[in-house]
């Protein structure tokens, strides 16, 4: 069925089909509405779940994990300040291998307080284990969502997932959404059971500690599971649209890459924006295009890679900063393009913090500097967009 | 022994109790039960976070294997039978 609804809402919906049978949360900016609607779904009993209020996010996920240890799937939802407090937990989830799925409405750390979008929070957590997903569409959420779960639930994943809203540009608009039938996400997604936890009964010790002779062992096990995840999210994908007839590109969307000269690398919502100005530029005979990074972890270094090689330019466009070295994505695309015979220039622009538009101006000036550049080389790897005081004027 | 990855787990199971692990020897300050005094509360076996009081007819009993010697039994001790005293001293 065909609704019109929000980012947040979406999630939501996301959630229910997939049966989520506990969900933990703590209210914040912009993330609200989601657990709001997911709290309307369980009361009312159009999804049987158990909504477990909490006093914190540090408590929303650790409720999570001790739940999906006990066989439930579980989900919840935060934002920003809230991703950050369940850092040490969320690194507890993966290292305890359990594949919860959580959606993150992006939005900037603060100070300067802000409640708008930019990457900040969930590139922050890259290091914890999870996959992360960056959307472009509500749909997008509301399909990654049932998605995440049969890739994370799969016996060679085991890792939980991080969906990734852009806050208000996502998760406050609405937009038309097809809502499957429940029938339908259930014969894509099988219920949840685990071979592996907490038996009544059975006393047993999760998580317990290893001395140094055993630990890297099961950490070297994460690593092969995150590889796993790779071929399993093009293979559920795949799944995916046969079933319900709609594909988000797998972890890199290419958008009009085909004989591209150069070619703009982005994430999140601002990627519909740029294909917009791909088509205009290209309509003007220019040979762009866009590739949009939808899986941060894992990676798409190979898919990176075949792309770089055929290219003289690449502009990636960060919406957070990694103070004391670049933008994070410009940083993974650089280190996948290194091993390239033949290697494009790159340069790194960072727009659109704390919820600072990115218009389709600025993105057009984008692509004429790295056209210009790609021909002379870059002088500034790093360039920051649209600030007042800087020499450049982008608008 | 370690093992290969393919033979362990995906996260460590522990099937043992803890009770392996004898925190007995961490000891520094020892709690001592003056047996007369004791109001049989059970506010000592209540408080202790390592299950190291055992009640015996209702006046306890520290287990010394484990008992780490926190002091919060004596700290609790409403009748002031419990009393730290460093180990070795007593």
């Amino acid at each position: 069925m065909r609704m019109v609804m929000t980012g947040n809402y979406a999630s939501a919906y996301g959630a229910k089909l997939a049966r989520a049978e506990v969900i933990a949360a703590y209210p914040i900016t912009p993330q609200t509405s989601i657990v709001e609607k997911l709290a309307e779904f369980v009361a009312t009993g159009e999804l049987k779940a158990k909504f477990i209020p909490v006093e914190s996010e540090h408590s929303a996920m650790a409720a999570c994990i001790a739940a999906q240890t006990a066989g439930a799937r579980t989900y919840t939802a935060t934002s920003s300040h809230g991703l950050t407090l369940m850092h040490e937990v969320l690194m507890w989830a993966s290292g305890a291998r359990l594949p919860i799925v959580m959606t993150n409405v992006s939005r900037a750390m603060a100070p300067p307080w802000s409640v708008w979008v930019d990457h900040m929070d969930s590139i922050a957590q890259r290091d914890t284990g999870w996959l992360q997903f960056f959307c472009q569409s509500n749909q997008e959420v509301l399909d990654t969502i049932i998605m995440a779960y049969k890739v994370c639930e799969s016996s060679g994943v085991m890792l939980p997932a991080m969906i990734i809203e852009d806050a208000f540009i996502l998760s406050h608009t609405s937009e038309p959404v097809d809502v499957p039938e429940q029938q339908l996400v259930d014969s894509f997604l099988p219920a949840y059971s685990p071979d592996l936890k907490i038996e009544v009964g059975k006393a047993r010790g999760f998580g317990s500690l290893v001395k140094p002779d055993q630990y890297m062992e099961f950490r070297y096990k994460a690593m092969l599971a995150m590889k796993e995840a790779h071929d399993r999210i093009l293979r559920v994908e795949q799944e995916f649209k046969h079933v319900f007839g709609r594909e988000h590109g797998g972890l890199l969307e290419r958008y009009r890459c085909e004989n591209a000269e150069t070619v703009l690398v982005t994430a999140g919502s601002v990627a519909a924006t740029a294909k917009d100005v791909v088509d205009a530029l290209r309509a003007n005979g220019q040979r762009v295009g866009l590739a949009r990074i939808r899986a941060f972890r894992p990676f798409p270094h190979d898919e990176i890679r075949s792309l770089a090689s055929k290219l003289e330019g690449i502009a990636v466009l960060d919406r957070s900063y990694t103070f004391g070295a670049a933008g994070a994505m410009f940083t993974e695309v650089k280190a996948s393009v290194y091993s390239c015979q033949k290697r494009p220039v790159m340069k790194n622009y960072i727009a659109g913090l704390g919820g600072r538009d990115i218009t389709p101006k600025i993105l057009e000036r984008i692509f004429e500097d790295i056209q210009v550049i790609a021909k002379r080389g870059a002088e500034d790897e790093v360039e920051w967009v649209d600030v007042a005081g800087l020499p450049r004027r982008w608008r | 022994m370690t093992k290969s990855y393919q033979e362990i787990p995906l996260t460590p199971i522990s099937d043992t109790p803890s009770t392996v692990n004898i925190t007995g020897l961490w000891r520094v300050m020892m709690p001592v039960v003056d047996r007369e005094k004791c109001k049989k509360c059970t506010i000592c076996w209540k408080f202790c976070p390592d299950v190291a009081v055992k009640l015996v007819g209702g006046v306890p009993e520290i287990d010394y294997q484990y008992c780490k010697g926190c002091g919060i039994c004596a700290a609790e001790c409403p009748s002031k039978c419990i009393v730290m005293v460093k180990e070795g001293e007593q």
